[in-house]
C-alpha cells in the first residue's frame, strides 16, 4: 500500500461532502492510472416512482432528492411541468421564487463555505474544530446560514423540504407586514456576506486549473438563478447556447473508456457546472454590490471577461454570490407588492416539458412527461453532481499528478490533498439522481472488487 | 463523568434529517460543547471509533451492505435513536415496495445488474432494536434537540403521540377540510411539524407519519367526499375548489414519505 511507485489509495468515507462516497486512485509507477470518485449512495428510484403520479406531485417528491437543496429539485420541477403545460407564471410569482431560491442560495453557500469549505484551508477537521480558534467567524456563519433560513421559513414554511411551492407560484403569498423583519435580518445578513468575502479571500490558494468545459444557465438580464438557457464557456475561449429542450442531446451520458463508468459529457467533453460556470458565463450581470465584492475578493472584474478556473477558488465565488444573494432578497424583499392570487392555474396538457434551475451546486434539468389527465408517464432528472463528476475527477487526476511528481507525497496527505479538491466541488452526492460508477481495479490481483453501487435519487 | 459520546450515521437518505442537526445555528456550538462528536461525516473528518453514547440513525435500509451496517452501529451504540421518515418508515423509496424493483432498476439504470439494491426499504426497527424513533421527514429541529437533550439527560423525551389536528387547534389556524374542502391527512398524522401546512393553506400530507391514536378507514370517505376531477386531486391539487379524491388519487395521497407505515394501518 505504501509503496510509492506503485499504490492503490482508497479513502473509504468521504467527510464533509453531502452523501456518501469514496475515493480511488491508481498509482502505477509514479503515474496516476486512475482517480475515481465513487458513489455508494444506495439507489433509490425516484425516476421509477414519479411514474404514475400526478404532474402536481413532483416538486414535493423529487424534493427530497436532496435535503440541502431542495428548493432548487421544487423549482426545476415547477418549470418543467409548467413548460409541458405551456404556461408561464407572474412576475410577482416569479419573484418570490427568486427571493425562496436566495435563501437557499444563502443557507446552502454559508454551509459549504463555514461548515464544509473553509476547515481545510485552516488546516481543521470540521467547524466545531474551527470554531476553538476561530470562533467569531464560525459564528457569523452560523449567522448568515441562519439568515438564508429564515428566508426560507417564511416562504416556504421550513428550511428543509419547503411546504409553501405548488404549480404555478405557492400555496399562500406573504404579506407585506410579514417580510417587513426580514429585510432587517437580511440587512445584518449583507454585512456578514461582505466579512465572508474579506475573509475568505485572505485565505491561501493552492494553484490549480481546470479546461472543462464551464456550463451554466444565462438569462438575458439578470444573474441566472431560477431560469435560463443553457450557456457555455470552452477551455479556448469559445462559447455557445443551446435550448433547453435539446439538454440531453448535448449532455450525454458515454461510457469512459477502460471502464464501465457512465459519465456525464457536453458535446463529448468534460464539463463543469456550479459557481465557477456561473460567475463565467453570467459573471458580468452581477449586481453592482456583489461586483464589487468579486474585484474586492481578488476575482477580477467579469465586466472585463475575468473568469476563475481554479477549484479552490470555488470558495470565494460563493462567497460572492452570497452577497448577491442577499443583495437581490433584499431588492425582492423591498420591491414587494402581493400577488392577487399566489399562484397561476396550471391545468393538465399532455406533452413534455424541460426545466432547468441554478442549484447552489449547479445545473439541475428536469424533463417530465405527462399524459392528458395529468399523470406523469416518464420523468428523468439530471443532477449537478452527475455532470461534474468527470471534471472533478479529472482534476483529482491531475493534482495528485503534480503532487507525485513535485514532491511524491505519502498516502496520508496525497488523501488529504484529495479529499480537498472533492470539497473544492461541494459534490452533492445523494442528489446523484441517476449516476453510475462502476469500479473495478483491473491493476492489481490482490485489490477486491470494488462495486460502487449507483446512486440513484 | 466524561463527555458524551455522540454518532450521527446514514443509510439511504437525502440527507435532510442530518442537515436539521447543522440548522441549529444557536445551539450548535453549545451543544458541540457538552457532547463529543465522534463520528459524522457530514460535519466533520474527524472520526473516533465507538462505542457511542448517542447514535443517531437517518434513512432506511436498502442494500443486504446496510442491513449489515445497522448491525454493527447498534453493536457500537448505547442508544439508537432513528431519525426521520426513512429511518422510521422506509421513507418515500419505501415506494418499491409495492413495486417491482427489478422493473425499477431497468428504468433508471443503463446496467441494472450493476445495481445492488434490496426489493424492499425497510425502517431501522426492522433490523434491530431502536431506543426511540423521531418522525418527520424532515425531522422538526425543536424536537431533535429534545430527543438530544433527553437522552443527555437520562430522561424520556418529550414528544406528544397526538395529531397534527391538535396542533391546528392550538395554533388556531382554520380546518382547511371544514373551511375549503381540503383533502387533509391532519387527523391521521403525527404532531411535530406545528401544522405547517394548514397554516400555508393546503391539507397535511402525512409527512410525519401515522399517529399514535389513528382511524385511518375513518378517514377515506371524507377524502373522497366531493368528487373533483382527477387533475385537481394530486396532493399539490385541491385548496380552492371543494375538492375529493377518486380511488388511484386516495392511494397516492397515502403512498409518499411514509407509504409502508400509512400502508400498515389500512391493513390493520
Ligand atoms: S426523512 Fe425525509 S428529510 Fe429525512 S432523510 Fe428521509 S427523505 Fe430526507
Ligand atoms: S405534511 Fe403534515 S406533518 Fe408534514 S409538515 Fe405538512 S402538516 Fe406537518
Amino acid at each position: 500500500m505504501t509503496h510509492r511507485g506503485s499504490r492503490v489509495l482508497h479513502v473509504g468515507s468521504l467527510s464533509r461532502v453531502e452523501g456518501e462516497g469514496a475515493l480511488r486512485l491508481h498509482v502505477h509507477d509514479g503515474t496516476v492510472t486512475e482517480a475515481r470518485l465513487e458513489i455508494y449512495e444506495p439507489p433509490r428510484f425516484f425516476e421509477a416512482f414519479l411514474r404514475g403520479r400526478a404532474y402536481t406531485e413532483p416538486p414535493d417528491i423529487t424534493a427530497r432528492v436532496c435535503g440541502i437543496c431542495p428548493v432548487a429539485y421544487q423549482m426545476s420541477a415547477c418549470a418543467a411541468i409548467e413548460d409541458a403545460c405551456g404556461v408561464t407564471v407572474d412576475p410577482v410569482i416569479r419573484d418570490l421564487r427568486r427571493l425562496l431560491y436566495c435563501g437557499e442560495w444563502i443557507e446552502s453557500h454559508a454551509l459549504h463555505i463555514y461548515l464544509l469549505h473553509a476547515p481545510d484551508f485552516l488546516g481543521r477537521t470540521s467547524a466545531i474544530d474551527l470554531a476553538r480558534t476561530h470562533r467569531a467567524e464560525v459564528e457569523r456563519g452560523l449567522r448568515l446560514k441562519k439568515a438564508g433560513n429564515a428566508l426560507m421559513e417564511l416562504l416556504g414554511g421550513r428550511a428543509v423540504h419547503p411546504v409553501n411551492v405548488r404549480l404555478g407560484g405557492f400555496h399562500r403569498a406573504p404579506t407585506r407586514n410579514e417580510l417587513r423583519p426580514l429585510a432587517e435580518e437580511l440587512k445584518r445578513a449583507l454585512d456578514d456576506a461582505w466579512e465572508t468575502v474579506r475573509w475568505v479571500a485572505g485565505l491561501d490558494f493552492p494553484d490549480a486549473h481546470t479546461d472543462a468545459d464551464l456550463l451554466a444557465l444565462a438569462a438575458p438580464d439578470t444573474y441566472a438563478i431560477e431560469s435560463g438557457t443553457t450557456a457555455f464557456l470552452r477551455a479556448d475561449g469559445t462559447t455557445g447556447s443551446f435550448p433547453l429542450r435539446d439538454f440531453t442531446d448535448r449532455v450525454t451520458e458515454t461510457h469512459v473508456a477502460h471502464s464501465t463508468a457512465l459519465h456525464s459529457r457536453l458535446d463529448g467533453r468534460l464539463h463543469l457546472t456550479g459557481p465557477l460556470a456561473r460567475f463565467a458565463v453570467g459573471g458580468h450581470l452581477l449586481s453592482p454590490v456583489a461586483l464589487q465584492a468579486a474585484v474586492e475578493a481578488g476575482l477580477g472584474d467579469p465586466r472585463e471577461g475575468a473568469v476563475c478556473r481554479n477549484p479552490y477558488r470555488s470558495i470565494l465565488v460563493r462567497a460572492v454570490e452570497t452577497v448577491y444573494a442577499v443583495d437581490e432578497a433584499l431588492r425582492i424583499t423591498e420591491a414587494y407588492e402581493p400577488p392577487a392570487r399566489p399562484y397561476t392555474e396550471v391545468p393538465p396538457v399532455a406533452g413534455v416539458g424541460h426545466g432547468a434551475t441554478e442549484a447552489p451546486r449547479g445545473l439541475l434539468y428536469h424533463r417530465y412527461e405527462i399524459d392528458a389527465d395529468g399523470i406523469v408517464t416518464s420523468a428523468s432528472l439530471v443532477p449537478p453532481t452527475a455532470q461534474n463528476q468527470g471534471a472533478i475527477e479529472d482534476d483529482l487526476r491531475r493534482l495528485a499528478q503534480r503532487a507525485i511528481s513535485e514532491h511524491d507525497p505519502d498516502d496520508a496527505e496525497l488523501t488529504a490533498l484529495c479529499e480537498r479538491a472533492i470539497r473544492n466541488h461541494d459534490p452533492c452526492i445523494s442528489c446523484s439522481t441517476h449516476f453510475l460508477d462502476l469500479t473495478v481495479v483491473r491493476t492489481s490481483g490482490d485489490t477486491p472488487r470494488d462495486f460502487s453501487g449507483g446512486c440513484d435519487a | 463523568m466524561s463527555t458524551p459520546t455522540l454518532a450521527v450515521f446514514k443509510l439511504a437518505s437525502c440527507d435532510g434529517c442530518q442537515l436539521t442537526l447543522l440548522d441549529c445555528e444557536d445551539e450548535l456550538l453549545a451543544l458541540a460543547g457538552k457532547v463529543e462528536i465522534a463520528h459524522f461525516l457530514e460535519a466533520t473528518s474527524a472520526v473516533a471509533p465507538g462505542p457511542y453514547d448517542l447514535s443517531l440513525v437517518e434513512g432506511s435500509v436498502t442494500t443486504p451492505g446496510d442491513a449489515e451496517r445497522v448491525r454493527s452501529i447498534r453493536a457500537a451504540s448505547r442508544h439508537l435513536v432513528t431519525i426521520g421518515a426513512c429511518a422510521t418508515a422506509g421513507g418515500i423509496q419505501a415506494l418499491r415496495n409495492f413495486a417491482d424493483v427489478n422493473e425499477y432498476r431497468r428504468t433508471v439504470y443503463a446496467h441494472p445488474e450493476y445495481i445492488s439494491t434490496l426489493a424492499t426499504s425497510t425502517p431501522v426497527s426492522a433490523h434491530v432494536d431502536v431506543d426511540f424513533e423521531l418522525r418527520g421527514c424532515p425531522i422538526d429541529r425543536r424536537q431533535l434537540l429534545e430527543v438530544i437533550t433527553a437522552f443527555l439527560a437520562g430522561r424520556k423525551p418529550d414528544i406528544p403521540n397526538h395529531s397534527v389536528c391538535f396542533e391546528c387547534k392550538r395554533r388556531g389556524t382554520v380546518c382547511v377540510t371544514v373551511a375549503h374542502g381540503t383533502p387533509c391527512l391532519g387527523p391521521v398524522t403525527h404532531a411535530g411539524c406545528g401544522a405547517l401546512c394548514p397554516a400555508y393553506q393546503r391539507g397535511c400530507f402525512g409527512c410525519f407519519g401515522p399517529s399514535g391514536s389513528v382511524n385511518l378507514p375513518a378517514l377515506i370517505p371524507l377524502l373522497r367526499n366531493g368528487g373533483a376531477s382527477r387533475s385537481d386531486s394530486g396532493k399539490g391539487g385541491g385548496g380552492r375548489r371543494a375538492g375529493g379524491l377518486d380511488e388511484d388519487a386516495v392511494m397516492r395521497f397515502l403512498h409518499t414519505f411514509n407509504a409502508a407505515a400509512f400502508d400498515k394501518e389500512l391493513r390493520k
